[in-house]
């Protein structure tokens, strides 16, 4: 049974390298602001976004501290829409494929984020009002 | 629910991951008892004319061993009951519209890609 306040989400983008991650999280960001349920299946690359030992660093050239740059962490991105859609009551749920976080050995992730395969996306999909896929180019 | 995959990215990963990460998603969600339909588009024709294995990377000392077989994962897709299209224009584009394609694979319209798209719930752009 689909719900129309959910969306789900497959994403295939890694951390840092491309707009499209910025664009994804703020499409999240946005559903939830409309008190809409989200559901991620992380594929390929984008199943280290929720790696648990990414680090800040400092930057010389800015000429800032670790501190004082705060790097931004996509880790940090996923805990804080967690905590608005708790927040406000809402689902939140995100999905790593299993055997991409194998391949990059990025199995530590941050509470919350789950191990699954392509069954959970085509679970997440047929219970979910639409789907936007968003793969790598 | 149905779901049209529409491929348009070619040989995305198809010597790191020995597959296309698509077609293999599509397979594992047709194992799963999904409804799916993929349409190949843009560069991703060339999959329907496809005859050969994917040559195997060399790297030094480092052989792979189980390069990307796509006829292969194209047959056993359309053999899993999923419909699979190319879209006959882009062949034509590519020099490729007068080569057989793959058992199964069937060549439509641009004129007819609206008709498709209305035959599923959703459309999945990759």
């Amino acid at each position: 049974m689909s719900h129309d306040r959910i969306l789900t989400f497959a994403f295939m983008e890694p951390p840092f390298e491309s707009e499209r991650t910025i664009t994804f999280f703020r499409l999240l960001d946005a559903a939830l602001d409309r008190d809409v349920g989200v559901r991620v299946f992380a594929y390929e690359g984008a199943v280290a976004l929720a790696f648990a030992h990414q680090q800040p660093h400092g930057n010389a050239v800015h000429g800032r501290d670790s501190g004082e740059e705060a790097h931004p962490l996509t880790k940090d991105w996923i805990q804080a829409l967690q905590e608005k859609a708790q927040a406000r009551r809402i689902g939140f749920e995100w999905i790593n494929c299993g055997l991409c976080v194998d391949e990059r050995g990025v199995n530590d992730v941050i509470d919350g984020c789950g191990r699954g395969g392509p069954p959970d996306l085509w679970r997440y999909a047929s219970e979910a009002r639409n789907t936007l896929t968003i793969g790598t180019r | 629910m149905n779901v049209l995959q529409v491929i348009d990215q070619a040989y995305r990963t198809t010597t790191e991951e020995q597959d296309d990460t698509i077609l293999w998603l599509t397979r594992s969600m047709r194992g799963a008892g999904g409804n799916l339909t993929v349409l190949l588009s843009g560069h991703a024709v060339h999959y329907a004319v496809l005859r050969r294995r994917q040559p195997a990377l060399t790297l030094g000392q480092w052989r792979q061993t189980q390069p990307a077989e796509l006829p292969r994962d194209i047959a056993e897709l359309v053999a899993s009951g999923v419909p699979v299209y190319a879209v006959q224009e882009d062949l034509e584009e590519r020099g490729l519209g007068q080569l057989p394609l793959q058992g199964g694979v069937r060549p439509i319209a641009r004129h007819a890609l609206p008709g498709l798209y209305e035959q599923v719930d959703q459309v999945w752009q990759w």
